[in-house]
């Protein structure tokens, strides 16, 4: 830490850290300084010219952000020169500026109202014409009325620096300059609605809640995101006891001042039509409303025949604690023992091997400190944004990423990364580290006994990786992404992921997939230990299904079984908060419940911080809390300790027993023997899309209009191979289940394999997301 | 179906054009392949005599810019065209800056725009000459008013002069 410094601002003596700007300096000690331009997390362009003050000695103002402090300089914010400069910026920042606030989603909240208000002058001296310029299209998510832009760039510096995809940018010169995407197009980052609110006037604004409500009228609300498993902080809008849109709360350690597209839009699927709002019961194969007292009757009846060791509760991990945790109690009470939240993931065998909580391993603040981040099996940047924001930090800062994939994942970063077809994912992994033990990187003692497979396709990943880890000094973690939890030999992998994490002296992390998927992990450490990791067997004999929150078409690893299995079972208790087809077919009971923004709760965040989320909105129709629900089941059932009066009862209760179950860093029970599958033929790749990763997104239909028809993806090799040309019609069959759809040439997958994203219309229909697949041409007959 | 390789942005590049950027790419920086994005376009106007939005997706493409950076620098010089109305064989620009309008720039744009049948900002039918809208000062007041005739300057004009000049282009 370099030594203070003492500058001088309105006459009085501050001491400051030097290397900063001006404006850093006045913002930490709060002396306020107008700017339009300048933003903390983007780097300086001095173009607005707003934050001029006076610095002695210097003829002209200067502007505080692209002004370094210095010892012993004086610096007046409002004197006559400054405020001179000010009220000058401002009659010229407002010349082509359009007198439409009345009308503009931004009035009320607007830096250039606000600032005209404080530093402007009454009027104007401008009385020609003003300038129009046209408004390009952006896609669903952000309105753009240009005429209001006052150039300051801060949109595309976003996208260059923090986005990492170049999406906008200025065109033309001088008076004609216009910020546009130059050829209309949507744009393509995942953080996009972050212009909205780095656009400090109401050229950039959100468009699914264009002109709902004005600023004042809203009330805001503290709470947390529940999509994204960082659990960014949020501020919800509410008016009239509607969600009107959603914005970042700043919380350094966890999001900064930034949210993913998916934790802003998805508040529309609360809004959606297929809400449930009354208790329904299917008698005689006709859907009835009840009565909530006559559905919980009904329930316990069910319940009541339940055959313990042939039934099941499935969760959804982007359910509260509170909930997670009663719906356990109140299973396990009835004697199931079957209880599974991680739904996509197949391995068996990841049961007994990984540790009962997979987190990830160190705070999300740490990630952009590291020097060599290796992601194995991850789409970081559409499974979990935020989380990419920080490895991207990370990179600006001189880290090099590597990724072993099974896909040429398009990154917003520069990536060492090697794509490989599923079934040879382990074998990669072993061949990298048998070439570092070959380079003198030791493998530790578990490690020694295993049979290493080599390939000569590793060589060059190794040679960089090894120069990488050179300059890494120590910071060094290796990530299992959500591909990789998903994949058919998971418990192979994070062996071997931890073998490469010991050798390379680093951190071994995983990327949860959703918002409470650490809380749902540690959830199950409560259950008694004889009970933990019995896998989920959806056998053709079963009894009863309890769900929460979960849409198997869409939600598990295997659609086609799953919802096979569920017909056939005797009896489905559905609690959730939307209805389906397919939950119409399936189910014999549905008990409405609230959705997250109606309901509170505790989150587990990636990185083990508990978040209490709290309603914000009152619950629609007779949708109730699930915690409310499962605590009248589990009284009715006399299920002990189930008396709860309130969730702040529940929550205390668990944050007891949180300091009897802490988290420790991940370790896996390394496998002794690896698995080598003997695949041939092709293989399908299906991670979940983006934003069909719950029943909440995807039913906001701003970020649906973003999600792209579904289509067979192959390597143009392994297409040519089977003669099928692109958009022409595929059959797609896994066993059963057989679909068509269009074909589509692309060179990021490696060849023989098929990518079919998951959680989709079409997959809903498809078997196992990692798996067999075969291709015929032409349609389904 | 024969080849199998989908096509890159940058297949729409001329020979020449390749030839042209990797000439300028030698005098910078690997890493610094974005400086040859002025030169890049300038081949583009060369063959094409405007840049449409395939060919500079092709220039992005080939320096590994993002599109939009590319759009930008082809925006904000006005040596570029990017209207295919624009493409001609010859590209006229008169100054009308202040020296050009005292010395008669205005009987000169008269005169042109009777001779060639067009009016500013149009080509003729045959694409032989595109009369450009109106340039800033082109820097030869000392002997205006002149006129740009793709890149050479011709100056102290005279509707005799101009005639001349025009009728002697092929």
């Amino acid at each position: 830490m370099s030594e203070l410094i003492t500058i001088e601002v309105n006459g009085k003596a501050y001491d400051v850290r030097p290397g900063q700007m001006l404006i850093e300096a006045t913002d930490n000690l709060g002396i306020e300084v107008p700017r339009f331009c300048y933003h903390k997390h983007l780097s300086i362009a001095a173009n607005c010219r707003m934050c001029l003050v006076e610095v002695e000695k210097m003829g002209k103002p200067l502007p505080a952000c692209a002004t370094p402090v210095a010892a012993g300089m004086k610096v007046w914010t409002q004197s006559e020169k400054a405020v001179d400069a000010q009220q000058a910026m401002m009659e010229f920042l407002l010349i082509n500026h359009p007198l439409d606030c009345p009308i503009c989603d931004q009035g009320g909240e607007c830096e250039l109202q606000d600032q005209a208000m404080t530093y402007g002058k009454v009027q104007s001296r401008y009385q020609e014409v003003k300038r129009v310029v046209l408004d390009p299209d952006i896609g669903p998510l952000i309105e753009t009325e240009m005429t209001r832009c006052i150039q300051c760039t801060r949109c595309v510096r976003f996208g260059t620096e923090i986005a990492g995809i170049r999406e906008l940018g200025g065109i033309g010169r001088g008076d004609r300059m216009a910020i546009t995407t130059y050829v209309e197009q949507a744009l393509q980052s995942e953080l996009s609605g972050n212009i909205i609110d780095v656009c400090p006037v109401g050229a950039l604004t959100a468009k699914p809640s264009r002109y709902t409500a004005r600023a004042w009228e809203m009330i805001a609300h503290a709470t947390v995101a529940a999509h994204d498993s960082v659990g960014s902080n949020i501020e919800v809008h509410t008016f009239d006891n509607k969600i009107v849109r959603v914005v970042p709360r700043e919380n350094d350690t966890i999001n900064q001042c930034w949210i993913s597209d998916r934790d802003r839009f998805s508040y529309e699927g609360l809004n959606s039509s297929e809400r449930v709002l009354k208790p329904l019961i299917k008698r005689d194969g006709e859907w009835q409303t009840v009565s909530w007292q006559e559905a919980l009757a009904h329930t316990h009846e069910l319940l009541t025949q339940l055959k313990p060791e042939q039934s099941t509760g499935l969760a959804s991990a982007n359910a509260t604690l509170e909930e997670l945790y009663l719906f356990q109690k109140v299973l396990q009470g009835l004697g199931v023992s079957q209880i599974e939240h991680r739904l996509r993931q197949v391995d068996a065998q990841a049961t007994q091997v990984l540790p009962a909580v997979t987190w990830l391993g160190l705070p999300i603040e740490q990630i952009s400190e590291q020097k060599l981040i290796i992601l194995i099996g991850s789409d970081v940047r559409h499974e979990q944004p935020m989380l990419n924001h920080r490895i991207h930090l990370a990179q600006r800062l001189g880290a090099q990423v590597f990724a072993l994939n099974m896909r040429q994942v398009a990154f917003n970063y520069p990536v060492e990364q090697l794509a490989v077809a599923p079934a040879q994912l382990s074998s990669l992994l072993q061949s990298v580290i048998s070439g570092l033990s070959e380079q003198g990187l030791a493998l530790p003692n578990d490690g020694s006994t295993l049979e290493l497979i080599q390939r000569h396709d590793t060589q060059n990943w190794v040679q960089g990786l090894l120069a990488a880890l050179a300059q890494a000094q120590g910071k060094v973690l290796v990530l299992l992404g959500n591909s990789a939890q998903e994949h058919p030999y998971y418990a192979d992998l994070a062996t071997l992921a931890q073998l490469l994490a010991q050798q390379l002296s680093g951190h071994l992390g995983f990327i949860p997939p959703q918002a409470n998927s650490v809380g749902a992990d540690w959830v199950t450490t409560l259950a008694p230990q004889d009970e933990v990791g019995k896998a989920v067997e959806l056998n053709s004999e079963l009894d009863t299904v309890v769900l929460l929150n979960v849409e198997p078409e869409y939600d598990t690893a295997n659609p086609y079984l799953t919802l096979s299995r569920l017909r056939q079972a005797k009896q489905v208790i559905a609690i959730t908060s939307f209805m389906s087809p397919a939950l119409r077919d399936y189910a014999t009971v549905i008990l409405p419940c609230t959705p997250w923004a109606e309901t509170s709760g505790t989150y587990v965040n990636a990185e083990g911080t508990w978040q209490f989320a709290r309603a914000v909105t009152e619950p629609k129709g007779e949708a109730r809390p699930a915690w409310k629900i499962l605590r009248v089941i589990g009284h009715q059932l006399s299920v002990p300790e189930c008396e709860y009066v309130n969730i702040e009862q529940i929550s205390f209760e668990l944050r007891r027993l949180v300091d009897k179950h802490p988290l420790t860093p991940p370790t896996i029970q390394p496998v002794t023997t690896l698995r080598i599958s003997n695949e041939s033929g092709l293989e399908r790749i299906g991670e979940v899309q983006a934003y069909r990763v719950d029943n909440v997104v995807r039913r906001a239909s701003a970020l649906q209009a973003l999600v792209p028809e579904t289509k067979a993806h192959i390597h143009p090799n392994t297409a040519t191979h089977l003669a099928l040309m692109p958009d022409t019609l595929v059959t797609v069959r896994q066993g059963e289940a057989s679909l068509s759809l269009p074909v589509w040439w692309d060179e990021s997958l490696p060849e023989n394999t098929v990518w079919i994203a998951g959680g989709t219309e079409a997959s809903a229909q498809l078997g196992e997301a990692w798996g067999r697949i075969e291709l015929r041409a032409g349609g389904k007959t | 179906m024969t080849s199998p390789v989908l096509k890159r942005k940058s297949d729409l590049l001329t020979e020449h054009e390749r030839h042209e950027i990797e000439h300028w790419l030698k005098r910078y920086p690997p890493e610094q392949k974005r400086s040859a994005v002025l030169a890049a376009l300038r081949a583009v106007m060369h063959t094409d005599g405007y840049l449409s939005t395939a060919k500079m997706d092709a220039v992005a493409d080939y320096l590994s810019l993002p599109p939009i950076a590319v759009y930008e620098v082809a925006n904000f010089y006005s040596m570029y065209e990017l209207d295919p109305q624009a493409a001609a064989k010859y590209s006229i620009s008169i100054c009308t800056n202040v020296s050009c309008m005292l010395c008669g720039s205005d009987q000169i744009v008269e005169h042109i725009e009777a001779k060639l049948g067009v009016k500013i900002g149009e080509r003729t039918p045959d694409r032989k000459f595109f009369l450009k809208n109106e340039e800033e000062c082109l820097a030869a007041c000392a002997s205006a008013p002149m006129m740009q005739v793709n890149h050479v300057y011709y100056t102290n004009l005279t509707p005799e002069k101009v005639d001349e000049i025009l009728d002697g282009l092929e």
